[in-house]
């Protein structure tokens, strides 16, 4: 067993910190909200650039195959960054197309994958699992809708819904438009593609949650109240530990939800490092609002972004409630979760 | 990255399993907080020995198995899962071995381990006095200087096992003239049955003498019972907390198996819900226990695994304040869950889980209180300022 990053993985990691660390993020989303997808687009195309939309797609394609390690990597770099736009989906997508092709239904992935993978084409996603919207569904390139056992192309959608999260923008896929495949096929590929998008919020959640507690210790650094740092007082050191330790702790179940997903298992790992990790970025959330006081309820100080994300990842692509009945439902049939 | 087993670790496991079925005491043994159950949970140290498991990560010269971390972890959740006894040992096996083996003398070493192996000597730990808990380093038992060796003085509270313990290792102040109170301890080691020693078992919780207070009065510690160099037992000391805070103290096979057991539980229990009261509590649980049988194989298998073993692989005593977080919730998490979902025969004390819950009720306590394991991961890994604790 070796269960830990390797080198080139930690340097992914690394790459894309520094990275979007210089790009910033922050007014990226506040455009993309604002309806100004441009420095969103740039911002995509970059992160392309580095491979990070080839990571669910495979190498005929222009990707590098099914890497959920890789993935976890950038997607908690991307959460740490609150990179906008629909990145599970496509990502999720991208699963989705390429397990239909695998099952004899090459079309949809022979007309997406390779601009998905070259950073020039989003993906929005709407599974019967994750309710009725589809995030940026007006701006993605295709809008993949699943109903049952089909496939659709839809025909764009309606009305832009606000998200907490000012980055996520949620709409109903219209109904009808093109049959892109329809059979078992698609609803096992569809399961899959709910794996890898619970998956990869999860990913983005942990991010959240570091970026969301690392600005929280350098304002308690700096933030001099009764003549000394707040991050003097123990009740504010404490709660910045116990932040710590939730992430620290939900870290090891992304990657063994990683290893899981690599091996073809059946999500009960997915499921725990989503609850652990939104969790741990829901908590960190509550303490960077606390910490920074008032100033951390403006929407004009940029931790709003980043606050709103970790409340709006909760509820996406498996909420805690949905996350804990897949736990004890498998639990039931055979212990995974405890593997011997 | 991977989770899989190499057909060597495989092996490790199922030999591990293999022995435990063929060796377990078919019916429990008394409780270790009596003289009778104390000399049978020694006899199974005894017989832990003979087969090779008593102390899996020692090197072999002193009685080991010269098992990596990881094989430990395995060996733990076997010997979890089959419900093998407590171990007498443990403060020995697991926090003062591995302090010796990185500040003890060779000497200290061939004498010391292999009769902490077979279980011939059983040791407690001595730091907490009556005033001195928190602030450890405000202790005021003390080591005086004599001919050939110290002779101590004082009065040690909180000390686990000491009731029917051999020895005990502990912390003196051997001069008091140094300057900060960090400054001028020995850490030293002592009989608990000699003269100038008196031991008063100490009930906890449940009534049971798990701890005790040790007074002593001219105490005699040869030079050759002293860990590290007198005057620097503070940071000698500190090795120790880190076994004792981090995975090696509460491994994770510990938890899982409470995991998998509080689901059985979880599964038979049928209220008038049907059974979905406390589900949430329960899901979170298992999840919690994986997360650190995760957390475990990282450590053990990750770039800085092997770093002396002393905090459990790698990160020194302060990451090993996150794991002693961690662990104590978990574990007082699992029971108190367990006890509501038990209803009205959860407050019955001779259960399995209620005796487990008492336990568990002392987790944030020992080994240094969460709320220093807070200020030390605030400090030292967050990079707070120092503050007064206040």
């Amino acid at each position: 067993m070796r269960f830990a990053l390797d080198a080139e993985q930690r340097e992914f990691g690394r790459v894309l910190d520094r990275m979007l660390g210089a790009a910033d993020t922050p007014a990226a989303v506040r455009a993309w909200a604002g309806g100004d997808h441009g420095p969103g687009r740039v911002l995509w195309e970059r992160l392309a650039d580095a491979g990070v939309f080839g990571l669910a797609v495979a190498e005929k394609w222009g990707g590098a195959g099914l890497l959920p390690v890789e993935t976890a990597v950038a997607f908690t770099e991307l959460g740490r960054h609150c990179v906008p736009g629909p990145v599970v989906e496509t990502v999720a997508g991208a699963v989705l197309l390429g397990r239909l092709a695998e099952r004899g239904e090459p079309g949809p992935a022979e007309r997406w994958l390779p601009a998905v993978a070259a950073g020039r084409a989003r993906l929005s996603l709407a599974l019967p699992v994750a309710g009725p919207y589809a995030l940026d569904a007006d701006v993605a390139d295709a809008v993949l809708a699943v109903t049952g056992t089909e496939l659709r192309l839809a025909p764009g959608c309606g009305s832009v819904r606000r998200s907490l999260d000012p980055a996520r923008r949620p709409a109903r896929p219209r109904a009808g438009g093109p049959v892109l495949a329809r059979g078992r096929a698609v609803r096992e590929a569809a399961a899959e593609a709910a794996r890898w998008a619970a998956f990869a919020t999860a990913a983005q959640a942990l991010g959240a949650g570091r970026a969301l507690l690392a600005r929280s210790v350098e304002h308690a650094r700096r933030r001099v109240q009764f003549g000394v740092p707040i991050g003097t007082f123990q009740a504010v050191k404490h709660r910045l530990a116990d932040t710590l330790v939730a992430l620290e702790f939900a870290e090891p179940l992304l990657h063994g939800a990683a290893v899981e997903l690599g091996a073809g298992g059946a999500g009960t790992g997915v499921a725990a490092a989503k609850l652990a990790c939104c969790e741990a970025a829901y908590a960190a959330g509550r303490t960077a609002l606390q910490v920074h006081g008032a100033l951390g309820y403006t929407a004009e100080y940029d931790l709003s972004l980043w606050l709103g994300k970790a409340r709006a990842l909760r509820s996406a692509w498996g909420g805690p409630e949905e996350c804990r009945r897949r736990i004890l439902d498998q639990e039931e049939h055979r212990p995974r979760l405890f593997h011997e | 990255m991977d989770l899989d087993l190499t057909p060597a670790e495989a092996a490790f496991r199922s030999r591990a399993r293999a022995w435990l079925a063929a060796h377990l005491p078919p019916t429990p043994l008394a409780p270790p907080e009596t003289a009778e159950g104390f000399a049978a949970h020694r006899a199974w140290e005894r017989t832990l020995y003979e087969g090779g498991w008593s102390a899996v990560t020692w090197p072999r010269e002193y009685g080991g198995r010269g098992a990596s971390l990881l094989e430990w972890l395995l060996f733990e959740e076997e010997y979890h899962t089959a419900g093998a006894p407590a171990r007498v040992s443990q403060n020995g096996v697991q926090l003062l071995a591995p302090t010796l083996l990185e500040h003890g003398t060779p000497e200290q070493r061939a004498r010391l381990l292999p009769p902490m192996a077979r279980g011939e000597t059983v040791w407690a730990q001595a730091w907490s006095e009556p005033e001195a808990g928190s602030d450890l380093a405000s202790l005021r038992s003390s080591a005086r200087r004599t001919d050939g060796g110290w002779l101590l003085k004082g009065h040690k509270t909180w000390c686990s096992r000491a009731a029917f313990a051999d020895r005990a290792f502990g912390l003196f102040r051997s001069h008091p003239g140094a300057g900060r109170p960090h400054e001028g301890l020995t850490y030293a080691l002592f009989p608990l049955r000699a003269d100038g020693v008196r031991v008063r078992p100490v009930a906890r919780l449940d009534g049971r003498p798990v701890f005790a207070e040790v007074f002593l009065d001219g105490v005699f510690v040869p030079d050759a019972d002293v860990v590290g160099e007198p005057g620097q037992g503070w940071r000698v000391a500190m090795s120790t907390a880190g076994s004792e805070r981090g995975l090696t103290l509460r491994s994770p096979g510990r938890f899982t198996a409470a995991a998998r057991r509080l689901v059985a539980l979880w599964r038979a229990s049928t209220g008038p819900d049907g059974g979905t009261a406390l589900r949430d509590r329960v899901a979170d649980a298992v999840v919690r226990a994986r997360a650190y049988q995760l957390y475990g194989y990282a450590q053990a298998t990750g770039a800085g695994a092997d770093g002396g073993g002393g905090a459990g692989g790698s990160g020194g005593t302060a990451a090993a304040s996150l794991a002693k977080v961690f662990w104590s919730e978990l574990d007082l998490a699992l029971h108190e869950t367990a006890l509501d979902l038990l209803g009205p025969s959860g407050e019955l004390a001779d259960g399995p889980w209620a005796e487990g819950c008492v336990l568990a009720l002392a987790g944030p306590v020992y080994a240094g209180t969460n709320e220093i394991q807070r200020d030390v991961i605030a400090e030292r890994l967050l990079g707070l300022p120092k503050g007064r604790r206040r």
